[in-house]
C-alpha cells in the first residue's frame, strides 16, 4: 500500500494521517490514535457501537474507510464534553441510567446527539426510530429514551 | 507515523488506586463468621479476615477487594453501599477494585444473582468487623470506653464531645493481629443510610465519556492483535494447514502449536487479512440434527430423570381431578450476544503472566491459563476491566487462555478479540429443552395434580410454586448431547421452566373459565408469592376477566434466586400477520432487603427488555456444528421499536436479607407473553419465540 496524506479534525484539532487509506476508520482511531471510546461490537455495521459523527452525521466507523474523513469534521464519544462539563446528553444518561454495561453508550450518545441536531424535540416515536440501528443487550432502552427526552428538555 | 507511542494505558481507574502505608491487619477467629445466621453454609470460600476483603489507608479511603466483576449490573456501586453502610464511611470514601486476581477475595465466578445475596453478607461482615477493630483501636488512642464511642463518616468521637479520631489516623502506619472478642452486628435496616438508596452508579460519568476501560481498551507496547484459524462448524477437524503465504506478509506473526493457529500483526486490519491468507482443509461431519428437529433427538436421548420434587401420588391426584391437561413445551437455542465481544490481552513478564479479560470468572481463567501454560496458579494474575455485558456467557475466558498461550509464544503482548461471528460461533447458548407437563383441576378450579418432566433445560425455577397436593418433577439431561456448547443463559434454564408452568397453569384457568390472576392467586398461599400478584394486579389495575378477552393481557409469575416476580403483559396480535408487538409490561418483584432500589429497577427493565428476545425472535439456526446466525444482520435482538411501556415496582419486605436481582424479572416473560397472545386472539403458542406463523398458526386450530 501506498500511504496517503489524510488531514481531518479530530475533536476540534487539526490531524494529520500518513497511512493506507482503505483502513477503516474504527481502528486507526482505537491503535493509532488512542481513541477507544469508539467499540467494536459487529464489524459489519449492524450494532452502532462504533459510531462517530463525521460532519456532524453519525457513521460506523467499522465500515468507514480513513480516506473518507479527508478534509472532515469528527467527533468521537471522547470530543463531546466541553472540558469537565459534560454535554446535556451525558449529564441525562447519568442522572436517568441510560447505561448499564457501557459498551453501546458512546455510539448510543452520538446516535442521540446527531439526532438532536436534527430534530431539537424529538417525539419518543422519533427518538426510538432515531436510535432503531444502535443495539444494546442489557435493556437500558427505556433510560436511554429518558435521557435523551430529558437532554432535549434543555437544549 | 508511530504506532507504538501510545505507551501503557490505565487499564482502569480502580488498578491505579494505590495503597499508601500499613494499613491495618487483623486476625479474627473464624467462629466471626457465624454473626450471620444462615449465611455461612454459603459463605464457603469466603475468609473471615476483613483484610481480604478492604483496606482503609492513612488518608481515610477505603479500597474495597472484590473477587466480583462489574458487567453492568451495578454491582460496583452496591457493594461500596454496603461497605460504607457497615463500616460507617462516606460512599464516595469507598474505592473498588473488581476481579483482580492478585489483589481481590478469591470468588468463583460473578453470576447466579450470587454477589448481593451471598458475597453480600461476607462482605457487610467484613466492614462491620473493621468497624468494630477500629472502634477498639480509637477507645485505646482516646482512652475511652468503647461504648462511649461512636462512628459516622469515617470519624470515631466521644459521645457527647471529648476528642475524635480518624479511620484514616488510626489506620495510618498500624498493623494489629487482633481478635474480636465479640461479634460485629450488622446495620439494621431501620437504621440504613447508605443502603436502600440510590445513588448514582461510580461508572457513569467514565461510561458516558468513553473512558471507562474494557479488555481490548488495554494498549502495551508492541502489543500484537491475533486472530484464529477457526473451524467451519462444532466438530469439524483440521486435515491440513498451510500458512506459508501468511508468513510471507510483510510483519506478520503466525503460530502453529498444538492446534492453535493464529496470524499476529500490531494492525488488527493486518492481522484479519493475513488469516485469509492460511490455507486450510477441515473434515467436517455430515450434520445429522438442526434446529427443527433437535427436540426429537432431545427426546429420544433423555435419561429417565432425577425426581427434583415430589408430593402426594400422581394417581390419586388423577383421582381427584376433574380435567385433565396434558401439554408439551418446547425452546430453542438463543445466544448471549453482549455487545463486547470476549477480549482479553496477555502480557507476560518474566515467569508470570498477566491477563486483561473480559470474563465473568478471573479466579477460573486464572486456573485455566495456568493449567494451559503448564505453570503454577500464582503466576497468573487476571486482571478484569469492566466487562461489556456478561449474562452468562462469559462465564468460561476461552479468549483469555487463548491470549496468554499466544502472548507466551511470541514473548510479546499479544490482545485477542474476537469477532463477532466468532461470539456467535463458541457461544455457549442457553439450551434447547422440551416441557412436558400433565396437570389436573379439580371442580372448584384447584390443581390437584403436576406431572411435569423438563428436558435439558435443568431444575432451575421448575418448582411448582402453587399449593398442589400431587406432585411430581422430574429433570432429564443428557450429558454431551448439544452439538455445540450450551451454558448459562441468565437465569439458566428457568426461562424455560416458568414459560412452561406459567403456560400451563394459564391453559387450565382458562378452560376453567376463571381469571387468570385469580386462579393464580386461588392456587397460592406462599405468602411471598401472593404478595407480588397482588402487587403486579394492582399496578396495571387488572380487571378479572377470564382469558381469551380480547384485550391481549396476560399474567405469570415466578422465583428465581430467592425472589419473586409478577408480570403483566398487553400485546397487541396483527390477526393478518400473526406479528406481536407488547405494548406495555408492569412488572412487582419482592427481593427482600433492597440495597439499591433505582438500580433493582433497573435490572428489572433491563430483564424486561431482553427477555422480549427470547420469547419473540431469538432462536439460533444450526445444522449439525455449523452455526448459521453469526451476526446481528440475521441474528435479531430487541430493539428499540420492540420496547414497550414499562412500569415497575419494588414490593418491601424488610424482614428477608437481600436476595438476587440480576435475573429473576427476566424468568417470566416467555410467559406472560405468550398469555398475552392467548388472551388477545386466543392462539396458544407452545414453542418460543414466538413467531408470527406459529400465532397464526394457533388462530387457526
Amino acid at each position: 500500500m501506498t500511504p496517503v496524506t489524510i488531514r481531518f479534525r479530530l475533536n476540534g484539532r487539526n490531524t494529520t494521517l500518513e497511512t493506507d487509506g482503505n483502513r477503516r476508520l474504527l481502528w486507526v482511531l482505537r491503535t493509532d490514535l488512542g481513541l477507544t471510546g469508539a467499540k467494536f461490537g459487529c464489524g459489519i455495521a449492524q450494532c452502532g457501537a462504533c459510531t462517530v459523527l463525521v460532519n456532524g452525521n453519525p457513521v460506523r466507523s467499522c465500515q468507514t474507510s480513513v480516506s473518507g474523513i479527508q478534509d472532515a469534521e469528527v467527533t468521537t464519544i471522547e470530543g463531546l464534553a466541553n472540558g469537565d462539563t459534560l454535554h446535556p446528553l451525558q449529564e441525562e444518561f447519568i442522572e436517568r441510567g441510560g447505561f448499564q454495561c457501557g459498551y453501546c453508550t458512546s455510539g448510543m450518545i452520538l446516535e442521540a446527539h446527531s439526532l438532536l441536531q436534527k430534530n431539537p424535540h424529538p417525539t419518543r416515536s422519533e427518538i426510538l426510530s432515531g436510535l432503531e440501528q444502535n443495539l444494546c443487550r442489557c435493556g437500558a432502552h427505556k433510560r436511554i429514551v429518558e435521557a435523551v427526552e430529558a437532554a432535549a428538555a434543555r437544549l | 507515523m508511530n504506532r507504538n507511542d501510545l505507551g501503557p494505558m490505565a487499564v482502569n481507574r480502580r488498578d491505579f488506586l494505590k495503597f499508601t502505608g500499613g494499613g491495618i491487619t487483623v486476625a479474627v477467629a473464624l467462629s466471626d463468621c457465624t454473626l450471620l445466621s444462615g449465611a455461612l453454609e454459603q459463605q464457603r470460600g469466603y475468609p473471615s479476615d476483613f483484610n481480604a476483603y478492604l483496606r482503609v489507608g492513612e488518608d481515610g479511603r477505603v479500597t474495597v477487594l472484590s473477587g466480583k466483576i462489574e458487567m453492568g449490573q451495578g454491582v460496583e456501586t452496591s457493594q461500596a453501599q454496603m461497605v460504607a453502610e457497615d463500616l460507617r464511611v462516606p460512599l464516595d470514601a469507598v474505592d473498588m477494585v473488581m476481579g483482580d486476581t492478585d489483589r481481590c477475595v478469591w470468588d468463583a465466578g460473578t453470576w447466579g444473582s450470587l454477589t448481593t445475596r451471598v458475597f453480600g453478607p461476607a462482605l457487610r461482615a467484613a466492614a462491620a468487623k473493621a468497624r468494630e477493630v477500629l472502634l477498639e483501636l480509637a477507645s485505646e488512642r482516646l482512652g475511652v470506653p468503647a461504648s462511649q464511642l461512636q462512628v459516622e463518616d469515617g470519624v470515631v468521637s466521644v459521645v457527647g464531645g471529648g476528642g475524635s479520631v480518624t479511620y484514616g489516623e488510626l489506620a495510618r502506619g498500624q498493623k494489629i493481629e487482633k481478635t474480636l472478642d465479640h461479634e460485629a452486628v450488622l446495620r439494621a435496616v431501620k437504621d440504613f443510610t447508605v443502603m436502600g438508596t440510590s445513588p448514582k452508579r461510580f461508572d457513569g460519568r467514565e461510561k458516558v465519556t468513553g473512558a471507562a476501560k474494557y479488555a481490548g481498551d488495554v494498549r502495551l507496547p508492541g502489543m500484537l492483535r491475533a486472530r484464529i484459524l477457526r473451524p467451519p462448524a462444532h466438530g469439524a477437524t483440521l486435515k491440513s494447514v498451510d500458512t506459508s503465504e501468511a508468513e510471507a506478509a510483510p510483519g506478520v506473526l503466525v503460530v502453529n502449536q498444538d492446534g492453535l493457529v493464529a496470524v499476529l500483526h500490531e494492525d488488527p486490519e493486518i492481522a484479519e487479512r493475513a488469516l485469509g491468507l492460511v490455507q486450510a482443509e477441515f473434515d467436517t461431519p455430515e450434520p445429522t440434527v438442526d434446529d427443527t428437529t433437535i427436540w426429537d433427538r432431545m427426546l429420544a436421548a433423555a435419561p429417565s430423570g432425577r425426581t427434583t420434587q415430589e408430593a402426594g401420588g400422581l394417581a390419586a391426584g388423577e383421582k381427584a381431578c376433574e380435567k385433565l391437561f396434558e401439554r408439551t413445551y418446547y425452546d430453542g437455542y438463543v445466544a448471549h450476544a453482549p455487545m463486547e465481544p470476549h477480549t482479553s490481552v496477555a502480557q507476560v513478564e518474566g515467569d508470570r503472566v498477566t491477563v486483561w479479560a473480559s470474563t465473568q470468572s478471573p479466579f477460573g481463567d486464572q486456573g485455566r491459563v495456568a493449567e494451559a501454560l503448564g505453570i503454577d496458579p500464582s503466576r497468573v494474575r487476571i486482571i478484569t476491566p469492566y466487562v461489556g455485558g456478561g449474562f452468562g456467557g462469559k462465564a468460561v475466558g476461552r479468549q483469555t487462555v487463548e491470549a496468554a498461550r499466544l502472548a507466551w509464544i511470541t514473548k510479546r503482548p499479544v490482545q485477542v478479540l474476537w469477532t463477532r461471528e466468532e461470539e456467535f460461533f463458541y457461544d455457549t447458548f442457553h439450551s434447547a429443552a422440551v416441557v412436558k407437563v400433565r396437570s389436573g383441576i379439580d371442580a372448584a378450579g384447584r390443581v390437584g395434580l403436576w406431572d411435569y418432566h423438563v428436558y435439558m433445560a435443568g431444575t432451575r425455577g421448575s418448582e411448582v410454586l402453587y399449593e398442589v397436593p400431587n406432585v411430581a418433577v422430574v429433570s432429564h439431561s443428557a450429558r454431551n448431547f448439544h452439538p455445540f456448547a450450551t451454558g448459562a443463559w441468565r437465569a439458566p434454564g428457568a426461562n424455560t421452566n416458568t414459560f412452561a408452568r406459567e403456560s400451563q397453569i394459564d391453559i387450565m384457568a382458562a378452560d376453567a373459565g376463571i381469571d387468570p390472576m385469580e386462579f393464580r392467586l386461588n392456587n397460592a398461599t406462599d405468602p411471598r408469592l401472593r404478595s407480588v400478584l397482588e402487587a403486579v394486579a394492582k399496578l396495571a389495575k387488572w380487571e378479572a376477566a377470564p382469558a381469551p378477552s380480547g384485550r391481549g393481557l396476560g399474567v405469570a409469575c415466578g422465583l428465581d434466586a430467592g425472589t419473586y416476580v409478577a408480570h403483566v403483559a398487553e400485546v397487541s396480535v396483527d390477526e393478518s400477520t400473526g406479528a406481536v408487538r407488547v405494548q406495555r409490561m408492569w412488572c412487582a418483584q419482592e427481593m427482600g432487603v433492597v440495597v439499591n432500589p433505582d438500580g433493582a429497577l433497573m435490572q428489572m427493565e433491563g430483564c424486561i427488555t431482553m427477555g422480549l428476545g427470547y420469547a419473540l425472535m431469538e432462536h439460533i439456526r444450526f445444522r449439525g456444528g455449523d452455526i448459521q446466525d453469526r451476526n446481528f444482520d440475521t441474528y435479531r435482538i430487541p430493539r428499540f421499536s420492540d420496547l414497550p411501556e414499562i412500569e415497575s415496582v419494588l414490593v418491601a419486605n424488610d424482614d428477608l436479607a437481600p436476595q438476587g436481582g440480576g435475573e429473576p424479572a427476566i424468568v417470566c416473560i416467555g410467559a406472560v407473553i405468550a398469555n398475552a397472545i392467548y388472551d388477545a386472539c386466543g392462539s396458544r403458542v407452545f414453542t418460543m419465540p414466538f413467531t408470527p406463523e406459529s400465532v397464526l398458526a394457533g388462530m387457526k386450530t
